[in-house]
């Protein structure tokens, strides 16, 4: 099943990297994506706090980025 | 007495204009100085609290970052956290009184007939310091380096990261590879404990006496990602992460107890006991685990400015844990207020070695176990409601109020077992004051 599922991922990714050329905006049309508000990560206090709750109270972390740690409440 | 109330009332306006007009000038000549660099703070309290007075947390953070310009900062960040209130020791309830010693060995603590055996010897008080330095290299390169460290009673943690970032497609493209490492200690509390060795009844016995003091683990993590702009509203990111830990991965405080499996006898299903005493066990985690994760999130903007967050993450390891987690937060945003509903889903499956008990006819054959709920089937579900206000002077009040709820499931058991609640729920609120300055 997980073998299964990363060999979708990979493909996935391939054609998410091949086809990436043709994406995306030029300089002048990024008004939007530079909003704060529009970054991947755009409130991080309250992400950092999230995490360290769910890290405490199930058995997965990490993912948008380290897998935590520094704690031994888990 | 009126005339003087408006005297003071128009030296007190006086006053203010005055100094407003001061603040002024220093803010506008320093804005000026420093058109580029500034302090980003951002400060938030949480408070975090469980039902039937299991855990509750006080959790300050302030995080500064100066700006030196778009693209090179230094962020350093202060956490503290306070708990106190009562954990699951990982004892089943029972259809009589349990009296269990405390970590230390020099008390006791006991739960009711059919009550949930829970820790309340349990509080402690963390303090964790991060800083993080971000720069690019040139004009297609970037990268950030930082440093990590935290301290509690019984745990110490330091931790370095780095990151390397590769601009492609004008910028449309971003790789990233990140790497970090972490070496942590646990000094747990009466020492640490012999997994899967009989709980004494305290500190006199020789399994306390011969105990190591600490124990240490050492973390490291790699993350690969992929950031790609799809168009002028929206962006999507694709990340694999690899997580290694090695050294003592078991929770010292954690228990099991050991149940009657002789179906002939009359106390079938109740507490297994030698020499009238429970038997229950320390618990006792592999040595190693590697965790690897699929994360997708997609953000975007609609024609109206409001803003869809949506990600998933998928998690599996070699203790047989496999995981989802759906996200998802919308951003209805007005003038200079904004309103964000969120919601979050996660499920898991457990450990291969996670057993709610252990049975009297085969405990003492087993290499692993554990009994903490955390690492049993598990689903969870968060909703949440976050609001925040920007004045005029861009600064930003923000409140944010979720519910966590917790649902375990499991084998129920036998004989006696199966009339006792085996996997409760957990529901916590919690609620983030915070405010951008």
């Amino acid at each position: 099943m997980s073998k299964r599922f990363v060999l979708l991922s990979l493909v996935g990714v391939v054609i998410t990297t091949t086809g990436c050329s043709e994406m995306g905006v030029k300089a002048w049309e990024r008004e939007t994506l530079a909003q704060q508000e529009m970054s991947l990560i755009n409130e991080p206090v309250e992400s950092s706090l999230n995490d360290h709750v769910y890290f405490s109270k199930e058995a997965s972390s990490g993912g948008q980025g380290f897998g935590g740690g520094g704690c031994g409440c888990n | 007495m009126a005339v003087a109330v408006t005297n003071t009332m128009k030296k007190n306006h006086e006053l203010a204009k005055i100094l407003a007009a001061a603040s002024c000038a220093l803010v506008g000549g320093l804005s000026t100085a420093h058109a580029e660099e500034s302090w980003d703070v951002d400060s938030a309290f949480l408070l975090y609290s469980e039902s039937d007075g299991r855990v509750s947390a006080a959790e300050p953070v302030i995080s500064a970052t100066r700006n030196y310009d778009s693209e090179t900062s230094l962020n350093f960040k202060l956490v503290a956290d306070t708990l106190t209130g009562a954990s699951p020791n990982g004892a089943t309830p029972s259809d009589q009184v349990q009296t269990f010693t405390s970590p230390s060995g020099n008390g006791s603590y006991s739960a009711a007939a059919g009550e949930q055996p829970l820790d309340d010897t349990f509080r402690d008080t963390r303090v964790a310091l991060s800083s993080n330095w971000a720069a690019p290299i040139n004009r297609d390169w970037a990268y950030g380096v930082g440093g990590y460290v935290s301290k509690e009673h019984d745990y110490q943690s330091l931790g370095v990261s780095s990151s390397l970032s590769r601009y492609l497609n004008q910028k449309n493209t971003t790789l990233t590879l990140g790497l970090g490492a972490s070496s942590d200690t646990i000094n747990p509390e009466g020492g640490v404990p012999t997994g899967l060795f009989q709980v004494p009844e305290d500190a006199s016995s020789s399994e306390f006496t011969q105990r190591n003091d600490s124990e240490s683990k050492s973390i490291m993590d790699a993350v690969f990602g992929i950031t790609q702009v799809v168009n002028r509203n929206t962006i999507m990111q694709f990340n694999y992460s690899i997580n290694t830990s090695s050294g003592y991965l078991t929770d010292p405080y954690k228990i099991l107890s050991v149940i009657d499996d002789d179906s002939t006898g009359n106390n079938y299903g109740g507490n297994y006991t030698v020499n009238n005493r429970n038997v229950y066990l320390y618990e006792k985690r592999p040595d190693s685990r590697l965790k690897q994760s699929l994360y997708w999130q997609t953000k975007h903007q609609f024609e109206n400015n409001d803003i869809l967050d949506v990600s998933y993450r998928y998690m599996f390891d070699d203790w047989g844990v496999t995981s989802h987690t759906v996200d998802a937060k919308y951003r209805f945003r007005f003038n200079n207020q904004y309103l964000e509903p969120q919601l979050r889903w996660y499920t898991q499956s457990k450990a291969d070695f996670y057993s709610r008990y252990l049975d009297s006819s085969a405990y003492t054959e087993v290499d692993f176990a554990s009994a903490d709920y955390r690492l049993g089937d598990l689903d969870t579900y968060t909703i949440g409601l976050r609001y925040g206000y920007q004045f005029a002077d861009e600064t930003e009040f923000y409140t944010r109020f979720s519910l966590y709820h917790q649902e375990s499931s499991g084998d129920d058991g036998y004989g006696k077992l199966t009339s006792q609640e085996l996997y409760p729920g957990l529901d916590a609120a919690m609620l983030m004051v915070g405010y951008k300055f």
